[in-house]
């Protein structure tokens, strides 16, 4: 049956072959049998448009070394071709793009965790005009001037090198780079979801698998989850040993089963660990249908998890360690247990003729598999002084010769990838050169302890093993398996059986597999690299060294180690090795970079989730919102806001209409939303002493049915908001603060109510949402708002800065006599709800009187007009009340602010004072920011004397007006000075901030 | 993301619920008129950055409101501590 099938699928190949532009393109180094790979199916895929097929169950990497492709792109300085290096997250130098469409091109992504499926289009990075022949490359013949520190010394030149900087620098950043962002927006959903759980098991090999079958069945809720598209991490490739009595892959194909039937348990596949955060909290990236021909609609591309559990069991494995040689980037070399994993995962050979180089026994295990499938083991190269014991005895008995104290001098490539390679022997010194299609390297596994230490958990370096191993462990986090360096399958089984109560399981058939003390394994000269996909020789670690570095941190930036975006995986202990090594120190002194999330990179989509668009922040509108539609308002933001900027009659610009509004608004009446302005319910009958402590201004004895303008401080005395504070009966105030500043008001009110003044009896709600407020000023306010209000209106009745209870439009309302804009105003809050049914009857009556609705542009004109200012605008955190001749309060007792005001730095004479500036020319309206000096044409370096924080054309006075901070500036009146324009100064006047009325003969209407 | 008890709620919640409010026990002198300007300035600006142990103040913003002081490791995050305003650490 299977051999049918096979047949099968070699008459479909063959015919699919030649629809394909002609090309026959068989998989020719897929086995005939073995790995987990489907043969049955025929999955179509491209690269660098060129179509090949693989298998379901392959990865990109797999389903290229199926067709003996090597070279994969071009590396990150250099150019140098490079090819597939290992098998799985750690790659380094295979690196691609994922097309699906113009809006779905994922750049980056490692073949070796790209599942394959049909129609999938993959494209090689860096290289131009083509993978082969690659300009770029050109910089590989430049050598050692893109060495260490060469971006900190020349991108970073001094000023003079024009055409550096114009020519070189662009190019130079064009050609070192990774793939390209696609430039369309992204159409796809992302989830994001949270999960609560008692055992986290990060990483489904044997010791994840012990551990969640052990907190499963004690009935503990589990999360077991895995980056790759199956769980069983080391278990998949385990063809010898025996667990509980059956094969290995039996033994998983069991435990999941049994994971999958335990209610309390989740397996997730396809799913990163990508950072491990404070107090056991873990970040999921869940690849939902990134490995799906046809993804469909119905589900989320990606989910972004939150996971928080009592315990995270960390299973990450181990990372094999490359060689350092003179060309062993080159493509072909490889590590050797990725060779293996290809070969028992996937049914792919990695070449026919191979060299292993190794300084331990497990490469000898990947090539005893390969040359059991028909691979040539050319040689194994044994750094070790003596190669003996099970592994390289079972070696030469499988008639492979073993070259013991020998080293990896130097790679040859042809075409590619490699063609050979030179081998030297450590007690002659006789060299001699191995034709080989594929160099496989063995030099110990590195213990996966990422995660382990973005959770604070502190390493120690193990001697024997010559690896850092995890130590002290945050509340709930422990490793267990490989990345605890726990290296046999026994070991891993018993480790994760163990950290969650259960009884290990039994192992037998395992050959033990004895790792080299730790080395950078070869002859660390030419072009030997150490971070492969950033390009940094062990070269440039030692130049480091030698030009004065002495912190791994400050190594690491300088030469860009584990700068990439595979963070140095499978570099970074070589180059901690080689950088202790110059620096003659122990490697344990020398110690780790610091370690840091991502894991692997995690999508922006992912990131974002949801939080796009209109989802991206909350809208907020006022009960009004619609009416304002309906009167065609532009709209701006302010904080979360939607409030009306002005409202353009047909034809009209912004200019036009708020020169009409605020003319109608002079002349008769406007009406204006005012409901955005946070409010604050002070309660309780302490209510007037705690405002009092709050505030500049005397609000204890504010008389209930007042109104009072007030001034907050910070306690470093600086103007931090401002409002309407009006007292509704003696324990109860009504307090209005800047649209912007209410919830920062409200938790400084909240923090001296509790912290400060607990004693107090006082209490504060938000009311802001709970009011709509509708603002009537002009004139004719009066006019309007009478007829509906059940209450006394008249001047008599009803003084400026007085407030009132009244019913307006037949609904409970607050009327305050308010006015922001100098002419006679009352403010209606009425209930949120109730908003609309106001905002109508004072829209008609409004209507007949001739006046009109205006917005947030006309407001701002209107107060700066009288000078009123703006907390924000007019101030900047810097700016106390006297500063802006608001009084500061020096006749009260303390209150918050209070004590700043007498600093020294408080006091001193030319502080920036606000004032008004009228331009020689009255057209021009100044630009707001705009700095203020004394000179027309002020040297380079001339200190500003102030600078234009408002600036309008005035309807009231037919001209410009404009507010400012000027140093001293009320000792200034009558003064010409300048305001420094891009066209040339523009000279200005020194007046009075208030340009309108001062003597406040306009509230009265 | 930190958990964080607070002695209000009696439970430990995620830290988005929170807001931090800076370092505690910096009591506001009672008579800020009778305190020189080199001492109200270090009540204003200046903190201390432990590596290690450190009191600080959060509100329980999008919770119960209220302010509290945590005794936190800043080393390794672990709270050791969490107690009402007014209460000595522990």
């Amino acid at each position: 049956m299977i051999g049918s099938s096979r047949h099968e699928g070699m008459m479909q190949r063959l015919l699919l072959g030649r629809m394909f532009q002609g090309r026959l393109l068989p998989d020719s180094m897929r086995t005939e049998a073995g790995g987990r790979v489907e043969r049955r199916t025929d999955i179509r895929f491209s690269f660098d448009g060129v179509d090949y097929l693989g298998c379901a169950g392959d990865t990109l990497a797999s389903a290229l070394l199926a067709n003996a492709v090597h070279l994969v792109g071009r590396s990150f300085k250099y150019h140098r071709p490079r090819g597939i290096m290992a098998s799985g997250a750690e790659e380094p130098n295979a690196l691609v793009t994922v097309v699906r469409d113009g809006g779905r091109a994922t750049p980056n992504l490692r073949a070796t965790q790209v599942e394959l499926y049909d129609g999938l289009e993959a494209q090689s990075q860096n290289r131009w005009p083509s993978l082969e022949t690659d300009f770029g490359a050109l910089a590989g013949l430049a050598g050692r001037a893109l060495s260490a520190g060469f971006y900190y010394k020349t991108l970073m030149g001094p000023r003079g090198w024009g055409l550096w900087h114009r020519v070189f620098e662009p190019l130079v950043r064009r050609a070192a780079g990774l793939g390209r962002a696609p430039g369309v927006a992204d159409g796809d959903r992302y989830g994001r979801y949270f999960a609560h759980c008692d055992v986290l098991v990060v990483g489904g090999g044997p010791a994840g698998i012990a551990a969640a079958l052990a907190a499963g069945r004690a009935g503990a809720r589990v999360i077991l989850c895995d980056e790759q598209a199956e769980a069983g991490g080391s278990l998949l490739t385990e063809i010898a040993a025996m667990i509980d009595g059956i094969p290995a892959r039996d033994w998983l194909a069991r435990s999941l089963a049994e994971l999958a039937g335990l209610g309390n348990v989740r397996v997730m596949a396809r799913t990163t660990a990508f950072g491990c955060y404070p107090h056991n909290m873990v970040g999921l990236a869940e690849r939902v249908t990134e490995h799906l021909a046809v993804p469909g609609s119905g589900r989320p591309r990606e989910i972004l998890w939150r996971v928080r559990a009592r315990r995270v069991v960390l299973a990450a494995g181990a990372i094999e360690r490359p060689m350092v040689f003179a060309g062993n980037d080159r493509p072909g070399v490889m590590l050797a247990g990725a060779a293996r994993d290809y070969l028992l995962r996937y049914g792919v050979k990695v070449g026919s003729r191979v060299v292993v180089a190794t300084s331990c026994d497990t490469a000898y295990r990947a090539a005893l598999d390969l040359a059991a499938a028909g691979v040539v083991i050319k040689v194994i190269v044994d750094l070790r002084a003596s190669a003996d014991g099970a592994w390289p005895a079972a070696a030469r008995a499988a008639g492979i010769s073993v070259l013991a104290g020998g080293r990896v001098l130097g790679t040859h490539m042809r075409r590619k990838r490699i063609d050979s390679v030179l081998l030297g022997r450590g007690d002659d010194g006789r060299t001699r050169w191995f034709d080989c299609d594929a160099l496989l390297m063995g030099n110990g596994w590195v213990p996966a302890v990422h995660l382990f230490a973005q959770a604070r958990g502190a390493l120690r370096w193990d001697e024997a093993r010559g690896v850092f191993l995890p130590g002290a462990a945050a509340d709930g986090v422990v490793c267990v398996g490989g990345c605890n360096g726990a290296w046999s399958l026994a070991g891993a089984l018993a480790e994760g059986a163990g950290a969650c109560g259960g009884v290990a399981p039994v192992v037998e058939g395992e050959v033990e597999a004895r790792l080299g003390a730790a080395s950078v394994g070869g002859e660390a000269g030419g072009k030997s690299f150490v971070d492969f996909q950033n390009d940094v020789l062990a070269g440039d670690v030692r130049q480091a060294v030698g030009e004065g570095y002495r912190s791994i941190e400050h190594v690491k930036r300088y030469t860009t180690a584990g700068l990439g975006t595979d963070q140095g995986k499978t570099g970074n202990m070589n180059v901690m090795a080689l950088a202790a090594s110059a620096l003659g120190a122990p490697i344990p002194q020398v110690g780790t970079t610091s370690f840091r999330p991502p894991y692997t990179p995690v999508t922006f989509g992912s990131l974002a989730g949801p939080a796009r668009g209109a989802m991206f922040d909350p809208v907020r509108t006022t009960p009004m919102h619609d009416r304002a539609v309906a009167e065609g308002a532009v709209f701006e933001d302010v904080g979360a806001w939607k409030r009306a900027r002005y409202f353009p009659r047909a034809g009209e610009g912004m200019h036009a209409a708020v020169q009409r509004e605020v003319g109608a608004t002079r002349a008769s009446v406007g009406m204006f939303d005012a409901s955005t302005l946070g409010k604050i319910e002070v309660v309780g009958p302490d209510a007037g002493v705690f405002l009092d402590r709050m505030y500049v201004n005397a609000l204890a004895k504010l008389a209930p049915g007042r109104c009072r303008y007030a001034v907050m401080l910070s306690e470093a005395g600086f103007v931090m908001d401002d409002g309407i504070v009006a007292r509704l009966a003696p324990d109860r105030f009504h307090v209005t603060t800047t649209t912007g500043g209410t919830a920062q008001v409200l938790g400084l009110m909240e923090d001296y109510a509790q912290t400060e003044w607990p004693e107090l009896k006082v209490w504060l709600t938000s009311t802001s949402e709970h009011w709509a407020v509708v603002a009537v000023q002009g004139p004719q306010a009066r006019a309007v708002l009478a007829p509906l209000c059940d209450g006394d209106l008249s001047g008599a009745g009803f003084a400026h800065m007085a407030v009132r209870t009244m019913r307006v439009a037949g609904i409970a309302a607050r009327v305050m006599r308010v006015s922001f804009t100098g002419e006679l105003g009352f403010e209606v809050s009425v209930p949120a709800r109730q908003g609309g049914v106001l905002w109508d009857a004072i829209r008609a009556g409004v209507a007949a009187a001739g006046g009109l609705v205006y917005g947030t542009e006309a407001m701002h004109v209107l107060r700066a007009e009288k000078g009123f200012i703006i907390v924000g605008q007019e101030t900047d955190g810097t700016v106390m009340p006297g500063d802006l001749g608001l009084p500061e309060g020096r006749g009260k007792a303390d209150f918050v602010g209070k004590r700043s005001l007498s600093r020294p730095d408080m006091v001193v004479v030319d502080r920036r004072q606000l004032v008004g500036l009228l331009t020689e020319n009255p057209a021009v309206v100044l630009e707001e920011g705009a700095q203020v000096v004394a000179q027309a044409d002020p040297a380079a370096g001339t200190r500003a004397l102030g600078h234009v924080t408002s600036a309008y054309a005035s309807p009231g006075l037919g001209r410009s007006i404009a507010l400012a901070l000027v140093a001293g500036g009320r000792g200034r009146m009558g003064e010409r000075l300048f305001v420094p324009m891009p066209g040339g100064s523009l000279a200005v006047t020194v007046v009075a901030p208030v340009f309108l009325d001062p003597a406040g003969e306009r509230l009265d209407g | 993301m930190l958990l964080i008890p607070c002695p209000f709620c009696a439970m430990a919640r995620p830290e988005a619920e929170f807001r931090h409010a800076g370092a505690a026990h910096i009591a506001r002198p009672a008579e800020p008129a009778a305190v020189d300007d080199a001492a109200w300035a270090a009540f204003l600006y200046l903190r201390d950055n432990p590596r290690g142990v450190t009191a600080e103040r959060w509100r329980h913003v999008h919770g119960c409101g209220r302010f509290f002081n945590v005794l936190r490791d800043t080393v390794s995050d672990r709270i050791l501590a969490s107690y009402k305003p007014g209460e000595a650490p522990p």
